[in-house]
């Protein structure tokens, strides 16, 4: 079919053409970048912690009437208690694996450090995420050694709160290792954190930061583990139970831990929390962000749907009488459906063109702005894709509808 | 006049229902995604002290010197102890403050009831005063509490109901931390957000409130630990809290409030001398490179607003865009498929002015239409946003009378910007081509 028809009676319609085309074009560059953003937080979302994340609960207590820390004998008054707490959790049925703590991935409470090579190098190497936990703690949370040895009873130290005295080893992340010593084993090499050093004993495969709020790369994975446990105000403890016995294990925990030793306080609501609720938690901005992007794109694509409906039907209206003219000189009804067809894809397809320009000068401008990384071309081809089909799409009804406009409407007056 | 082209518009909207609901629905949708998220980006870019924020100020102190600012130079975002304690002694600002949050234990008298974890700040007596602190009880301390570090506390209204039935408490005592404090104050409803005296622990927002306020000489007397969060350049050189009050570490808030001109201009010059004194001193090394920011230059310095509240509000509006320009094109069908109509009104004698009113009132028609729609949208849309997004942003999103009318008012505005061009497209029909051709 000739296309010189369609642009002539485009021609007399230049307004509407428009229009819709700019509606277009206008839907693709905020969809286009509206999914860049979904897409984004779910790989967010998705990211592995690299620990075993089932049947894993954190509680997390303040100490009531111990010496804060300062008084000379605080640290080992809390460090029997906390000793004595690690017990009373091992022992309650369905208990697999308890150890102490400071932090998880995802916790949003975190301890960084700056990482160095040599005790004078000005800038460090990398910013570490710190744990601090007891030689429970790797095997508790499921993280996977891969290079040298796990920690024992042996290297275990304890030490306050505000105490950074780092421990003669320590166990780093496979990404951290990575960043501090490319090309060869960390496993010996010894590490520096302001001035002072510690050697490298062992490497896990993936440990995840703590804090939430950072942006994809691999900097979320630089986390070191020191065998420490630490004894301050707040003792946190993460307990591994047997499948399906969670919630039994978290209720009797805080029974058996109050009548253990009644002075503390574990909150109502926050100080027992399974790792499934610290996720969902971590990640509710994202979702949320998630969520809001899909229901704007799913509203816009809907409107414009419906406008390119309403505005075809209008001319199919408008043309009732040319259409019967076609129809009785021998066109067919497909030949007046592929008309309206191809009408709407040539709209379209100069609507995508200027969309794609927009798409891609808002993500510029969003990541001038806010941050955002470089949309890859795949989403702008996927909105070229998606906005032609829903043009096709919305065409069909009007255009089949013109398709069956019958032959004696050109006998009728206008 | 009005009430004819209110039935023409009536009778003209019936005639082609379909069309009609699309364009009500778009608008709706479209003005109700804008109002919901802007009920958010209200919420959080709001100013929390509007009648005082421009006199209550933040002094930074770059204490760390060149290695430890960021790549915009910035000073830390709060004070190490030497330098708050230095600036309290000074008291160069009409009124002071430094605070940093406590979180100790507190006993809850009765048997078998297990104490609990209270959240709070240690500041000085100028907080009150200096932040119009509302009381309903009592009031704060004095300064002889200040210097005495007196164990007195001012508590919340909530923890004034939780401990007290929310009777006057005023002289009783609360065990914290093991030791008893007097009550000399209890608070009304105060619940400013972004709380703007602590961004540095809460990033801006909270949905818990303080439940006590206690003096700071009395919080550091005891070694009450600082709760929020602590910020390092380098390890203390000794271990403990008293450690930490010897390091450059920075753990506290500080606010002053500055009253004109001059009084923030010889709070500029104080803040250069004092650096300059400790360079002289030899505790810094470099040249003064502090910051003396207002409330609201602050909160937009420390970026309270979240991105993710921007971005959306911008989509949405790219979305009310996207239903304005799909209004102004099926506008423009429906009325230049009355060519024949406006061409008879035309030869009949009225005027170009007459053609717009009547076009005009029914786009405004079909955008009250949408507003109302777009209420209902709007409503279920921030309910929507409170279940999904963060709480403690999402819990300050709420529905009130003002974003209701807003709703209206930019419904009808929109759907009267959208029938403008469709309008003038009507009036210029001309008569007598179209009485010809029927």
């Amino acid at each position: 079919m000739s296309t010189h028809p369609i642009l002539a009676a485009l021609r007399r319609h230049k307004a509407g053409v428009i229009l819709i085309a700019l509606q277009i074009a206008l839907t693709l560059a905020i969809v286009c970048n509206a999914i860049f953003i979904i897409g984004q937080r779910v790989d967010r979302v998705n990211r592995p912690t690299g620990i075993d994340e089932a049947n894993l609960f954190v509680i997390s207590q303040q100490w009531v009437g111990t010496p804060e820390d300062g008084a000379p004998d605080a640290v080992e008054k809390i460090d029997s208690l906390v000793r004595a707490d690690l017990d009373t959790l091992r022992r309650l049925p369905g208990v697999e694996s308890v150890a102490a703590t400071n932090s998880l991935p995802l916790f949003n409470s975190s301890m960084i450090n700056g990482i160095t090579l040599t005790p004078d190098q000005k800038n460090s190497t990398l910013s570490a995420t710190m744990f601090l936990g007891d030689e429970k703690l790797m095997s508790t949370l499921g993280v996977q050694l891969v290079a040298g040895r796990a920690f024992t009873a042996a290297d275990v130290q304890h030490q306050g709160f505000r105490d950074d005295a780092l421990p003669p080893s320590v166990i780093v992340s496979q990404a951290a290792a990575e960043k501090l010593f490319p090309n060869q084993s960390a496993v010996g090499k010894t590490i520096y954190s302001d001035t002072k050093g510690t050697t490298i004993i062992g490497v896990v495969k993936l440990l995840e930061s703590s804090m939430v709020e950072t942006f994809g790369n691999n900097s979320d994975y630089y986390t070191i583990i020191e065998p420490v446990r630490q004894d301050g105000n707040i003792s946190r403890y993460v307990v591994k139970t047997r499948p399906g016995q969670q919630a039994a294990v978290m209720a009797a925990a805080r029974t058996a831990l109050f009548s253990a030793n009644p002075e503390r306080v574990i909150d109502e609501d926050r100080g027992i929390r399974s790792f499934a609720e610290i996720r969902h938690e971590a990640y509710r901005a994202d979702r949320g962000m998630a969520i809001l992007m899909a229901v704007v794109c799913l509203i816009m694509l809907c409107v414009t749907a419906a406008g390119i409906v309403g505005l075809t039907s209008f001319w199919v209206g408008q043309r009732h009488r040319q259409i019967g003219v076609r129809r009785a000189l021998g066109a067919r009804k497909v030949d007046i459906l592929h008309y309206f067809q191809i009408e709407n894809l040539m709209i379209a397809g100069g609507g995508v063109v200027v969309g794609v320009v927009l798409a891609v000068g808002l993500n510029l401008w969003l990541m001038s702005q806010y941050e955002m990384p470089r949309m890859p071309v795949i989403y702008v081809l996927i909105g070229m894709v998606a906005l032609l089909a829903l043009g096709q799409a919305a065409v069909f009804v009007p255009a089949r509808r013109a398709s069956r406009v019958s032959p004696i409407e050109a006998t009728r007056a206008a | 006049m009005f009430s004819y082209y209110l039935e023409l518009a009536l009778r003209s909207l019936k005639r082609s229902p379909g069309l009609t609901l699309l364009m009500v629905l778009a608008i709706g949708f479209g003005v109700s995604a804008s109002m919901t998220t802007y009920s958010v980006f209200r919420a959080v870019s709001g100013d929390p002290i509007p009648w005082k924020s421009s006199q209550l100020f933040v002094p930074q102190i770059d204490m760390w010197g060149p290695a430890g600012r960021g790549a915009d130079g910035e000073p830390p975002n709060a004070l190490d102890y030497i330098d708050a304690v230095a600036l309290m002694r000074d008291h160069r600002a009409k009124l002071q403050s430094a605070s940093y949050r406590v979180a100790p234990t507190m006993e809850v008298p009765g048997s078998g009831r297990h104490p609990i974890s209270i959240s709070g700040h240690a500041v000085y007596s100028e907080f009150f005063p200096m932040l119009d602190v509302p009381f309903a009880y009592g009031s704060g301390w004095s300064v002889d509490a200040d210097t005495n570090q007196a164990a007195v506390v001012v508590i919340s209204g909530k923890l004034n109901q939780k401990m007290f039935d929310g009777q006057n408490s005023v002289g009783k005592t609360l065990d914290i931390g093991g030791k008893d404090y007097q009550i000399v104050g209890v608070l009304g409803k105060w619940d400013p957000q972004p709380r703007f005296y602590d961004v540095v622990d809460t990033g801006g927002f909270d949905t818990d409130t303080d439940d006590v306020f206690l003096p700071f000489t009395r919080a550091i007397a005891v070694n009450m630990n600082n709760a929020g969060n602590t910020s390092c350049n380098s390890n203390p050189a000794e271990a403990g809290f008293a450690g930490m009050q010897r390091s450059s570490c920075v753990w506290i808030e500080f606010m002053a409030e500055l009253d004109d001109a001059t009084a923030i201009q010889k709070y500029r010059e104080y803040l250069d001398g004092y650096a300059l004194a400790q360079k002289s001193a030899g505790r810094f090394t470099w040249a003064p490179n502090n910051r003396l920011r207002d409330v609201p230059a602050f909160l937009d310095n420390q970026h309270v607003v979240p991105s993710d509240t921007k971005v959306s509000l911008l989509v949405a509006l790219g979305l009310l865009i996207v239903c304005l320009v799909n209004t102004v094109g099926l506008l423009l069908a429906k009325f230049l498929r009355r060519s024949s109509e406006i061409g008879v009104r035309r030869a009949l004698g009225a005027p170009q002015a007459a053609i717009y009113a009547q076009f005009l009132t029914e786009a405004g028609i079909v955008g009250l239409a949408g507003g109302v729609v777009g209420l209902v949208f709007t409503a279920l849309g921030v309910l929507g946003v409170g279940m999904v997004l963060p709480k403690d942003i999402a819990a300050l999103a709420h529905v009130n009378f003002s974003l209701l009318l807003l709703t209206l008012v930019v419904a009808v505005i929109s759907a009267l910007l959208a029938g403008l061009y469709p309008t003038f497209r009507a009036s210029r029909v001309q008569p007598a081509w179209q009485l010809k051709s029927n």
